[in-house]
Order: structure tokens, then sequence, then C-alpha cells
């Protein structure tokens, strides 16, 4: 930029400013509105349809009214299981990635490998445990859904593990270890209480994740109209059902899956709304 | 130093000096337990941790082990291909790739400018209480389920965009000559730009977020040089910000890429699962994961069943370079920041 004192230059600077500041402005504006877009819509469909029924009903057959008590059911059943299954093993893994392994060069590998898998595509993930079990077990379970589940929830839980891990303070460690304290204690005594808040976050954010995810369920889980606790069998699940009642032809469907919809975001919404609340609470005490 | 009496196992270890000599053997066991205990613990981390490579190197070999049929029958020229017919047994992806690549493509060209102006936006512009509320907002976007953003895109958006949209697309840039193809044909409604359209709103929130970190991590002294040379906001930003945030910001549109690419239920519901390659970017197409969630509960056959899953394997290997590429830069970016 050459130094100069030309009015026009100066005014030409002074629009730029104001035009690319301008779009900055739209540019938000613009990610808002979607945002309010599709809640409104969501809310305003979604709201028309919840009633008692909803949660007391199993799926209607097509053309007549119904509730969504079993996919609600095998969602929560699924997801339970999922992360009973994740969040030790991604605890474990992001304990040693922080706590034992910190420097080393399998930490480093680990690391990138799973914040690959953190963000690999969740079809893949279905595929695999298609391969894996369905394909052995030859038939859809819920214990298939599950287990797809739980390979989403892992690589959110190691990243939070190792990142809140990695904020206790060594000189907590150090107290810990000069009184005696054996490693393995330090760490389950001492760290994962300074991190606890953390690692909650962690896991509520990894139900959130999953809690939406349809596509790693649609050919392990498969989907059950009729009400099935059965983990050896197909179970229902609230994605699949939206998926598949929304691209129905029949009205009373296509209302439950928006019902679904909401249901869905409202349980993402409130997981992600306490999580944020957890974690602002660590950062102020 | 209080004796709990609720780990005994701890006191015994710290105050076994204090305790009576007869205890002496009681002591070596009890740190032996200790000791046997600590290498298990530690053992049993390290092998979750191992885990984490066994998931990955699982999904490959069972992806290539599930799509050898395929590629024994098709070779190389499944992948340019563009023949899907289950009936005669003839698969090729050609049509698929295109479709993910072309949906991917349009969303990042909205998503990279508009997230870069509201990150600009939120460390530049906006007041400081607003800051919070704002990002907080763009990262709901981020956390709305895929298969909301696809209901919504079948039942609101598709039909707002056959209705006013399209048709002035079609009346205006399908004049013109030479980019005209590309907005050619009906309105659907579905297809390859209503998908990349959706695929954007959900890419747009990850781009902002790494963008506006990376930005915030330039150091005030740079950015106060320059406004003190009498730089405006926008020269600030397109000669001090932008330059020393670029790594950072290419690793997080590349992981906004990584995410459109294998996104699947929103572009499933309004792509219109077409297996073709049309000129025109308003045609309904199909994407891999589209493809996929469409297909596979139904496909009979090996050979078809057999062709999803090399699907399923392109796709990784695609998303698999992206990631790691963004991982790379994001992880460059890092070891500046903390060294």
């Amino acid at each position: 930029m050459a130094f100069s004192h030309s009015p026009t230059l100066y005014r030409a600077r002074r629009r730029r400013n104001h035009l690319t500041m301008g779009l900055a402005f739209a540019a938000t504006t613009f990610g808002l509105a979607w945002l309010v877009l599709v809640l409104g819509e969501l809310f305003w469909k979604g709201f028309s349809g919840l009633n008692l029924a909803v949660f007391t009903q199993m799926t209607p057959p097509p053309g007549s009214a119904g509730g969504l008590l079993n996919p609600i059911a095998g969602s929560l059943i699924m997801t339970f299981v999922a992360v009973l299954i994740g969040t030790p093993l991604g605890i474990l893994a992001g304990t040693y990635m922080a706590e034992y392994g910190r420097y080393e060069k399998t930490t480093m590998v680990v690391r990138f490998i799973n914040d690959i898998l953190l963000s690999a595509p969740s079809i893949v993930i279905g595929l695999f445990i298609y391969e894996i079990m369905v394909a052995q077990m030859g038939h859809f379970s819920g214990w298939a859904g599950a287990v797809a589940l739980a390979v989403i929830v892992v690589p959110v839980v190691v990243r939070t593990t190792e990142d809140m891990l990695t904020l206790v303070p060594d000189t907590l460690r150090e107290a810990a270890a000069s009184i005696g304290l054996p490693r393995s204690l330090m760490i389950t005594k001492v760290a994962y209480r300074a991190a606890r808040a953390g690692m909650i976050t962690g896991v509520l954010l990894a139900i959130a994740r999953i809690s939406g995810e349809t596509a790693p369920l649609l050919f392990t889980a498969l989907n059950n109209q009729f009400w099935s606790l059965d983990m050896n069998a197909p179970v229902s699940s609230l994605p699949v059902v939206i998926f598949q009642f929304a691209l129905s032809p029949f009205k009373d469907w296509q209302q439950l899956a928006w019902t679904g919809a909401l249901i869905i975001t409202l349980a993402v919404l409130a997981l992600s709304i306490i999580a944020r609340l957890l974690a602002a609470q660590r950062k102020t005490s | 130093m209080q004796p709990s009496g609720r780990r005994p196992v701890v006191d015994v270890a710290l105050q076994g000096g204090a305790i009576a000599v007869a205890q002496q053997i009681d002591r070596g066991k009890v740190l032996e337990r200790l000791r046997l205990r600590d290498t298990g613990f530690r053992y049993l981390t390290r092998a979750a941790a191992i885990a984490v490579l066994i998931i990955l190197s699982g999904i490959i070999v069972s992806l290539v082990r599930g799509s050898l049929p395929a590629l024994r029958a098709f070779g190389f020229s499944f992948l340019y291909t563009e023949v899907w017919n289950p009936v005669i047994e003839k698969f090729g992806a050609i049509a698929p790739i295109y479709g993910t690549i072309v949906t991917s493509f349009i969303a990042m060209l909205i998503a990279v400018p508009v997230g870069l102006f509201i990150a600009l936006f939120l460390t530049e512009l906006c007041p400081m209480w607003l800051r919070r509320p704002i990002g907080i907002a763009i990262e709901l976007l981020a956390g709305i389920p895929s298969i909301i953003y696809g209901i919504w895109g079948l039942f609101v958006f598709a039909p707002f965009l056959q209705q006013y949209v399209q048709p002035f697309l079609i009346d205006t840039l399908g004049e013109i000559p030479g980019i005209g193809g590309l907005f050619a044909g009906p309105p659907y409604g579905i297809g390859i730009l209503t998908a990349g359209l959706i695929l954007a709103v959900m890419v747009l929130p990850f781009v902002t977020s790494i963008s506006r970190d990376v930005f915030e991590a330039v150091p005030p002294v740079l950015k106060e040089a320059a406004y003190g040379v009498g730089c405006t906001t926008w020269e600030v930003v397109r000669y001090v910000v932008l330059p020393y945030a670029r790594v950072g910001v290419i690793g997080g549109v590349m992981l906004g890429l990584g995410r459109a690419l294998g996104e699947t239920m929103a572009v499933t519901f309004v792509i219109g699962n077409a297996h073709r390659i049309s000129g025109s970017i308003l045609a309904p197409g199909t994407t891999i994961s589209a493809t996929i969630a469409n297909e596979f509960t139904e496909a009979v056959g090996d050979l078809y069943t057999s062709s999803l899953i090399a699907l399923g394997l392109i796709l990784f290997a695609i998303t698999f370079i992206v990631l790691a590429i963004a991982r790379l830069l994001l992880m460059r970016i890092n070891a500046r920041v903390g060294g």
C-alpha cells in the first residue's frame, strides 16, 4: 500500500471497509436466520402433534393414529448400552494418553487416529458393524445398533477425557505422589476428581451426538413396528422411525416424524445446555 | 493427614511405620497388591488406547473384505462406470462419487466465505457481551441432528426452492451461455443444489468456530501495530489476521469438508437418489452415503451388497485423506500457539 494523501484513495478504503463490515454483519444474520428458520418450523410442526398418546402408544400402521413409545424406548435402551460400552473404554484410553504416555509416540498416533474417528462418516461405522456383527450373527439386532453407537461415543469421550486430564495441574499429582499414593490411586482419587465436571461434559456431548444418529442404525438395529425390548432382535429407534415416516406418503406418519424430530432436538438441546453449564461451572470454581 | 475409615488400603500403606511390627508382613502384602493394581491399571488404560487403533483398523479391514467381491468382479472400472443396475448386477461408482464431490463443493463454496465473515464479525466487530450468545447460537447449528435438517429440507426448504428460487435461477442464470447448462431443466425442488445448500448450513458452524478460534489466537500486538499505522478493520483482517491464521483456517475448512463428504441423512432426504450424472445442478442425483442409506437394507445378492460396501470404502478413503490433512494442519497451528 503506497502512502498517499489522495482523498479518493482514502474514500475507496473507507468504502471497502464499510462494504466488508456490512458483509460480515450480513453473514452473521444469515447464519442465525437458518437457526431460527429450522428450529421455528420444527417447533411449529412438532408441538402441534405433541400429546400424551405420543408417549403411551406404539407406532401405528399407515392411516391411523398412534404414538412413538416403542422407538423412544428403543432409542433410550440403545443409547444407554452404547454409553455403558463406550464411556469406560474412552475414559481409560484418554487416561493413558494424558497420564501415562503423554509424550509417547503411541499417544500421538492414537490422538491423530481418534481425531479422524471423531469426524468419520457415521454411515461407514454402520457398514463396519454390519460386517462384523449383523453378517456374522445372521440377523439385525439391538446389540449391533448399540455397538455401532458405542463406536461413535468412544472418540468423543477419549478426546474430552484427555483434554480435561491435561488441564489438571501437575502440582496436584506431585502432592499425591509425595504422600506415597500409587499412581493408579493418584489418577482415580485425585486427577479424576479434579477433572470430573469436564469428563461428565464429554459423556453428555457424546449422548447428544448419538441420540440423533440415524445412519449407523439403518442396517444394524433396523426397525421394529412393534413393542420389543429384545436386544437380540431388530429394535426400533426414533431417528430411523423419523426417516421412514417422513418419507412416507401418509399424513399421520409425517406428523409423527415431526413430533419425533422435536423430541430428539429438545433432548439434544437440553443435553448441550447442561454440558455447557457444567463446563462454565468448572471455569468459575 | 487424617486416617479416614473409607480407604483402609491407603491408610495402612501410608502409616505402615506406625503400626506394630507384627503387621509388617501385612504391609508388604498390601504394597504388593498396590503394585499389582498399579501395573494392572496401567496395562488396562494402555489396552484401551490401543483399542482406538484397533477400531480404525477393524473398519478398514472389514470394508476391504466386504468390498472384495465387487472389486474382483469389476476391477478398476468400478471407479469410472456410470451404470448402476441391480437387475443385471452391473455396478459403477462414478455417479455417487460425482454427486458427493459436487454437493460438497457447493457446500464449501457457500460455507467458507460466510463462515469466515461470521468469524470476522465475532472477533473484530461484535460487542463483547454479544460474542458468547452468538457464538453459542452458531454452534447450536452444529448440534442439531442431521435428520432434522433432512426432514426440514424435504418439507420446507425443497418446496420453497422449487417454487421461488429455482424458476428464477432457470430464467436468469439458465440463459447465460456457458454456465447455463448448470441451471437447466425443470425445477424439481430436490436435487444436487438443494443438498449442497443444506450441507452448507451444516458445515457452517465448523468453519466458523475453528476460524474464530484461530483468529483469536492472533497476537493482539500485531493487530494493534496495523491499526496504529492507520489500517482499516478490513485491511487488518486482510493483511494481518488472515495470513497469520491461514493454516488454521485451511484446517477448519478441511474439517468441514470431511463432514460434508460423509454426511448422510440430510442429503438422503433431498438428493432424489438418481444414479446418473446430470449437467444441471438442479437435477436429482445421488451421493455415496445416500446410496448406501437408501439401498443397503434392500440389496439382494452378494454382488449388490458388496458394491455398496465398496462405495463405503471409497467414501472412507476420501474422508480419511481430507480429515488427515485437516488434523495435520491444525496440529501445526497448535504447535505454533503452544510453543
